[in-house]
């Protein structure tokens, strides 16, 4: 019963087509698995009556014919989606208790195609964070452990529990959102695929709004072709969201290929940094010969603006995001602070919010303010956003010259340990997403594919790059590099 | 550049966070680290660059100015930590 746990969304959807198991085995088989991992704090709301009952559903639908491919898959839903009647908190205190009228455009359309709600993930508040460290439901903790070690390590963030429940297969895949890497950065420690689609591709209705110029919903999954199958089910125009495509969704899993031949790979110089560790200059190498051997032309470019990318983002991000959470004012949802008789509007907005938002979130939304105010807006916003257009430039100039698809690291470093970086400046933890950032400045489709370990037997993961509305072509390339890299390690069940 | 413990004020004040006095200092010296690393943009060439508005270029879609929800007063007043006679309730706002 356990390994039904492991199964893959298609190796599931084929079992579960031929009879040789149910949706409801399956879900049944992941609410024990989760009921087990408490100590991972993954899923900070489980909901198995849900599932249950959804997994009845699907398997009549699958027993009548013609269900569409997510139909029956149980998954894990990161807090960031508004899920009817079940709390969406984005691990802040200042939704305590917040449970949606409505449903996420993302998750309406995934439960439309059948698939099972299992619970909401822990992540990173308002998706602020790359170790999940700043969640209000505390830290989720990763499965994975050096070799030899106890200590906990972090599963990356904002995505963290959806990268969790993923690689120790409490779900066979979850949702995640991807503002500067919170999807690719989290995959990468965890061992699993995180793909961040095209802007426009996903609809945002419903999800917790953090930086609306760059944020997007994405698949975390077991394999490539999994990423494939729940993106499809994921994308679409939506009329309530004004900045979704109107574009045709493709068949992303018809375009695995495995054939890259005759393609051309760009690998960017820029990303080589000062202090690479060996290891991820070595994946790097190797990744780049796994995609000569299967015949792509590889290509040294220039993106000669990446170094201003974490800086322009960490304007851009913040300026967006203080906008967005002024709607937590103490009124409409959520955490009010308890006020005295002499305390008037202002106070309850102060009062309510310095309770509400956790530490990270109140430094980010100052900042955002700041950056925003009289006589900064040029020098800092107006110049962060020319910045970004000079990004995206660089992008759209080696996609002219015939790159089809850019391979680089995901991370500068496998997964560290909690409390690791408590003492260190913001910066150094804003660093994790140095690889990851410039893909969601330039509204870029990235994704995150495991393909080694560190000595100590921590995953390691490589980013591709596509080409904008090009996700099937990014995906090929990337189930190249997992075929070619074999990776199928899991963590060591301790917990 | 460096942010004052006043500049930390207002910056809180703008973002509508109570902080304790105590607690400014180390505010303010979290901001100007992360906007001394925001000054490496003024080494950037933007003369004649415009800003990004939209990553992808896009008409804004218009629809049919008609009404498309509504009558869901009690969803909409279901999660207000005070709500009284169909109406979000607030402190005083005007004397």
């Amino acid at each position: 019963m356990s390994e039904l746990t492991k199964l893959t969304i298609s190796a599931a959807r084929d079992a579960m087509r031929g009879g040789e198991t149910t949706s409801r085995e399956i879900t049944e088989a992941c609410i024990t698995a989760i009921d087990g991992a408490d100590a991972l704090n993954a899923y900070c709301a489980k909901t198995p009556e849900k599932a249950l009952a959804m997994a009845n559903a699907a398997d009549a639908r699958i027993a009548a014919g013609d269900a569409p491919d997510m139909c029956g898959i149980p998954l894990g839903i990161k807090d960031l989606f508004c899920t009817e009647g079940v709390q969406s908190q984005a691990a802040s205190n200042i939704l305590g208790g917040f449970k949606p009228p409505y449903e996420s455009s993302v998750t309406a359309r995934l439960w439309n195609a059948g698939a099972v709600m299992l619970g909401k993930l822990n992540m990173d508040e308002f998706a602020m964070g790359s170790s999940n460290e700043t969640s209000a439901y505390g830290p989720a903790i990763s499965p994975w452990r050096s070799a030899g070690s106890n200590k906990d390590l972090t599963p990356g963030g904002s995505s963290g529990g959806s990268a969790i429940a993923v690689s120790a297969d409490l779900c066979l895949a979850a949702t995640g959102t991807d503002t500067g890497g919170s999807i690719r950065q989290p995959a990468a420690f965890t061992g699993i695929v995180g793909t961040k689609p095209t802007y426009g591709r996903c609809s945002r209705w419903g999800i917790v709004a953090f930086a609306s110029s760059l944020d997007q919903a994405g698949p975390m999954t077991k394999s490539v072709r999994d990423a494939a199958i729940m993106l499809e089910a994921m994308c679409g125009e939506d009329p309530k969201d004004s900045t979704s495509a109107e574009l045709p969704v493709p068949n992303f899993e018809a375009m695995l290929t495995g054939d890259i031949r005759g393609k051309t790979i760009g690998i960017p110089k820029e990303y080589r940094m000062d202090g690479m560790p060996d290891a991820i200059d070595g994946l790097w190498q190797a990744g780049r010969e796994m995609l000569a051997d299967a015949g792509a032309k590889i290509v040294d470019i220039s993106l000669p603006h990446t170094k201003y990318a974490l800086p322009a983002y960490y304007v851009i991000a913040p300026a967006e995001a203080s906008s967005n959470l002024s709607r937590y004012d103490g009124v409409k949802y959520g955490h009010r602070a308890d006020l005295t008789a002499a305390d008037g509007i202002t106070q309850m907005y102060e009062k309510t919010r310095a309770e509400g938002f956790g530490h990270e979130v109140q430094r980010r939304v100052m900042l955002g303010a700041y950056v925003l105010s009289a006589g900064f807006y040029d020098a800092y916003y107006v110049r962060a956003q020319k910045v970004r257009t000079l990004i995206k430039r660089d992008f759209e100039a080696v996609f002219n010259d015939g790159v089809d698809a850019i391979l680089t690291p995901a991370t500068p470093s496998a997964a560290f340990g909690i409390g690791d970086m408590a003492d260190a400046d913001p910066i150094q933890m804003y660093l994790n997403d140095v690889f990851t950032v410039t893909v969601n400045l330039a509204g870029l489709p990235g994704v995150s594919v495991p393909a080694g370990m560190t000595e100590d037997g921590l995953p390691l993961g490589l980013q591709i790059i596509g080409r904008p509305w090009e996700e099937g072509e990014m995906l090929n390339v990337a189930g190249v590099i997992e075929s070619a890299a074999r990776f199928d390690a899991k963590p060591q069940k301790w917990w | 550049m460096a942010i004052d413990i006043e500049t930390a004020r207002r910056a809180a004040h703008l973002a509508r966070i109570e902080i304790e006095e105590e607690r400014l200092p180390a505010l303010a010296q979290e901001l100007s680290a992360v906007l001394n690393f925001m000054e490496q943009l003024g080494e950037v060439d933007v003369d004649g660059v415009e800003p990004m508005t939209s990553v992808t270029p896009m008409a804004l879609k218009q629809r049919e100015d008609v009404v498309t929800d509504g009558g869901i007063q009690d969803k909409v007043l279901a999660n207000a930590p005070e709500a009284r006679e169909g109406f979000f309730a607030v402190p005083k706002v005007v004397e």
